[in-house]
């Protein structure tokens, strides 16, 4: 049986991942990607916490299959909010989407 | 008894831990040969499916199929894979070579990934998954990335239009098919394809039509096949998101949609017309295998049947289809399914959801048989009234466009 | 820790998660990224399997590969740039590559801290998915959870429809 914590490493590092892609990409899409990233690592470990310390009981997998549907929603209403932004704005590169900074 | 396969695999595995070989390794061993053969099975059977289909085809256009290469011209797909095997694989100038070579073996993976789980005798499956359906509609929507890479690494305006429609149409459809699919797991009460074809005492075919049909519309679609033809049109786009692929790389996507056809009339034939059942299926299951092959080329020849009289439906057409007829229909169906099965099961009792011979399961065959008899003759009825419509609006599109006419006319004599 | 074909699997799929996270977010060029994510979500996927979580592992390869890669790819090719002659990352990306690193250290040595060695408590039942499906729809368990995630979803439909319209 494989040990916990390597399953518990395994999402910190895909949260580690997602946390730079958010802070360094440029490209609005690329953010999004990264923050599936992160979210993905989450339900990684809600499963693997699910498995080996409460698998009688249904809340890891329940909040695991939330996770997957906030996820959907958040993710086509971002693509879609990114596709009006670039007809208006010819640009998706976070950095330029700056009308309203001081 | 068993099969053939599952005494095939016995005897290699006592072979192999006769050799020596540490029993589990064995059985890996012995696993990967079965999805070996299943695979090579699927894409090989293509090789009679395509010579089938252009003969039939031909005898239904009232000429003849190829005759030319061996007798029949049985040799002529054969000769065909040659000839697209020997030609070069040219690659467009700024393609992106990563997803363009990705983009065919994606689509024929997702197709021989299905056979999995098909259940082709009373003990021969590959897996018995308790999610056997759940995998089977998850894998099959991996096709649709490979599309989407192809119309982009063409670097092609229309093969990305193509792909853009072509990536619209598949999502679309796969509703109606996930909700229609409902339906054999409702009646059996799980997931796993093998409970499902052994429940069949009476086909849910007979008990479901109007299921079985949106299911195999959509399933119809989902293939790109005719009447949904317009992924590949060849006199509308040329040929859609694989324009840019020649050589072997086209032979794959050649394949990946004939096996794509193959193995939508297999599923057919498992979820709703028995599978393996058939007279003597439970004692000699070898048997079964024949009747499952037996179905899924009947099945296959209705398709062919559509494909050679239908023609092609345009892609408005196609969408509106399914968001504003096909989808409403499946869930009306699925709610009444429900509730007539609920009642019908407090009404009767403990032997309602009894399977275990014919007998026993007509009651609920016939209430559910009523139910989709009703929602089919609402079905046309609404289909009749939306017909109507478009017909009154076109029929005032052309009043005002002969208004117009006149009018300019009368501008140009004065 | 004896090599079972199990390890096998998991450092497989979890070079697939963690190697395809790498290259979403270091890779320049953002289809190539696009497939690196499915990389990485078939890798979580088979990660899911291993765990026994079965539903969710078809639930993921529906969900996130057939329908939110598809969707981030279109919305890539629709908003496309030249790619290649723009950076891929910003001027703060050292800063980054710091808070994620010390992200995943405090991460790593809690987990390897409290949780070493934790053996499964028990077997899963078999009966799971079938106890699942009847939590979601039943009042004492997660109904109302269920129902406002459909609104969600809803709201998220026609929200998304109107926002990206002409």
């Amino acid at each position: 049986m494989i040990p916990l914590h390597w399953y518990l490493l395994v999402a910190a590092g895909m949260f580690a991942f997602g946390v730079y892609g958010v802070l360094a990409r440029r490209n609005a899409v690329a953010i999004l990607m990264s923050i599936e990233l992160m979210l993905n690592a989450v339900n990684l470990n809600l499963v693997a916490f699910w498995r080996y310390l409460a698998p009688t009981q249904l809340n890891g997998q329940a909040f695991a299959i939330f996770v997957f549907t906030v996820a959907a929603a958040e993710a086509a209403v971002g693509l879609a909010l990114i596709i009006s932004i670039y007809r208006n704005r010819e640009t998706v590169i976070a950095e330029e989407i700056n009308l309203m900074k001081w | 008894m068993g099969d053939i396969f599952t005494t095939i695999s016995t005897f290699l595995i006592g072979l192999l831990t006769g050799l020596g070989v540490d029993p589990l390794l064995a059985h890996i061993i012995v696993a990967f040969l079965g999805a070996f053969l299943i695979a090579n099975f699927v894409l090989l059977i293509l090789i009679v499916n395509i010579w089938l289909e252009r003969k039939v085809i031909g005898r239904m256009q009232d000429r003849i199929g190829p005759n030319r290469v061996g007798p029949w011209g049985i040799f002529q797909t054969i000769a065909d894979l040659t000839k697209l095997v020997s030609k070069e694989i040219i690659i467009p100038s700024g393609a992106d070579l990563v997803p363009f070579m990705a983009a065919p073996i994606v689509a024929v993976a997702s197709v021989i990934l299905v056979w999995a789980v098909m259940p082709l005798a009373k003990t021969a499956i590959g897996t018995d998954l308790n999610i056997g359906v759940l995998y089977m509609v998850a894998v099959s929507s991996l096709g649709i990335m490979s599309i989407l890479l192809a119309g982009w690494s063409s670097n092609n305006k229309y093969a990305l239009l193509g792909a853009f429609r072509a990536v619209a149409m598949l999502v679309s459809y796969e509703v109606p098919m996930i909700l229609t699919l409902m339906v054999p797991v409702l009646l059996s009460g799980s997931m796993q394809m093998g409970k499902i074809v052994s429940d069949q005492q009476i086909w849910y075919g007979f008990s479901m039509p109007v299921a079985a049909l949106i299911f195999y519309i959509a399933l119809t679609a989902e293939i790109g096949r005719s009447p949904f033809d317009l992924l590949e049109a060849e006199s509308e786009i040329v040929a859609g998101y694989h324009i840019e692929y020649s050589g072997f790389a086209f032979a794959i996507f050649y394949a990946a949609e004939w096996a794509h056809a193959f193995t939508v009339s297999a599923l057919m034939a498992a979820l709703f017309f028995g599978g393996w059942q058939g007279p003597f299926a439970e004692t000699i299951p070898t048997l079964g295998i024949v009747y499952f092959m037996g179905k899924t080329f009947l099945i296959y020849f209705m398709s062919m049947w559509l494909r050679a009289t239908l023609p092609r439906v345009r892609i408005d057409h196609t969408m509106s289809f399914c968001w504003k007829f096909l989808i409403p229909m499946s869930l009306i169906l699925i709610t009444l399914v429900v509730l007539v099965d609920k009642l019908a099961a407090l009404a009767i009792g403990e032997s309602y959801l009894d399977t275990t011979t014919m007998l026993a399961m007509t009651p609920r065959s016939l209430a559910l048989l009523a139910v989709n008899l009703v929602t089919g003759a609402f079905a046309v009825w609404w289909i009749g009234v939306m017909g109507r419509r478009e017909r009154e609006r076109l029929a005032a599109l052309e009043i005002k466009h002969v208004v117009i006419e006149t009018s300019a006319a009368g501008q140009q004599a004065k | 820790m004896a090599f079972t074909p199990v390890t096998f699997v998991f450092l497989l799929m979890s070079a697939f998660a963690l190697g395809g996270s790498l290259g979403v977010v270091i890779n320049r060029n953002l289809i190539h990224a696009a497939m690196f994510l499915m990389l990485a979500l078939f890798g979580m996927a088979g990660l899911f399997i291993l765990l026994e979580a079965s539903f969710l592992a078809a639930v993921q390869i529906l969900v996130y590969i057939g329908a939110i890669s598809v969707l981030i790819t279109i919305t890539i090719m629709v908003t496309r740039r030249i790619m290649g002659t723009t950076e891929s990352v910003n001027k703060q990306w050292p800063l980054a590559a710091i808070v994620a690193a010390m992200i995943a250290g405090t991460l790593g040595f809690v987990l390897l801290g409290r949780f070493q060695n934790v053996e499964p408590v028990g077997a899963v039942p078999d009966t799971y998915i079938a106890e699942m499906g009847k939590a979601l729809v039943s009042h004492q368990g997660y109904l109302l959870p269920f129902e406002v995630a459909s609104v969600l979803l809803l709201a998220a439909l026609i929200g998304s429809i109107v926002v990206a319209r002409e």
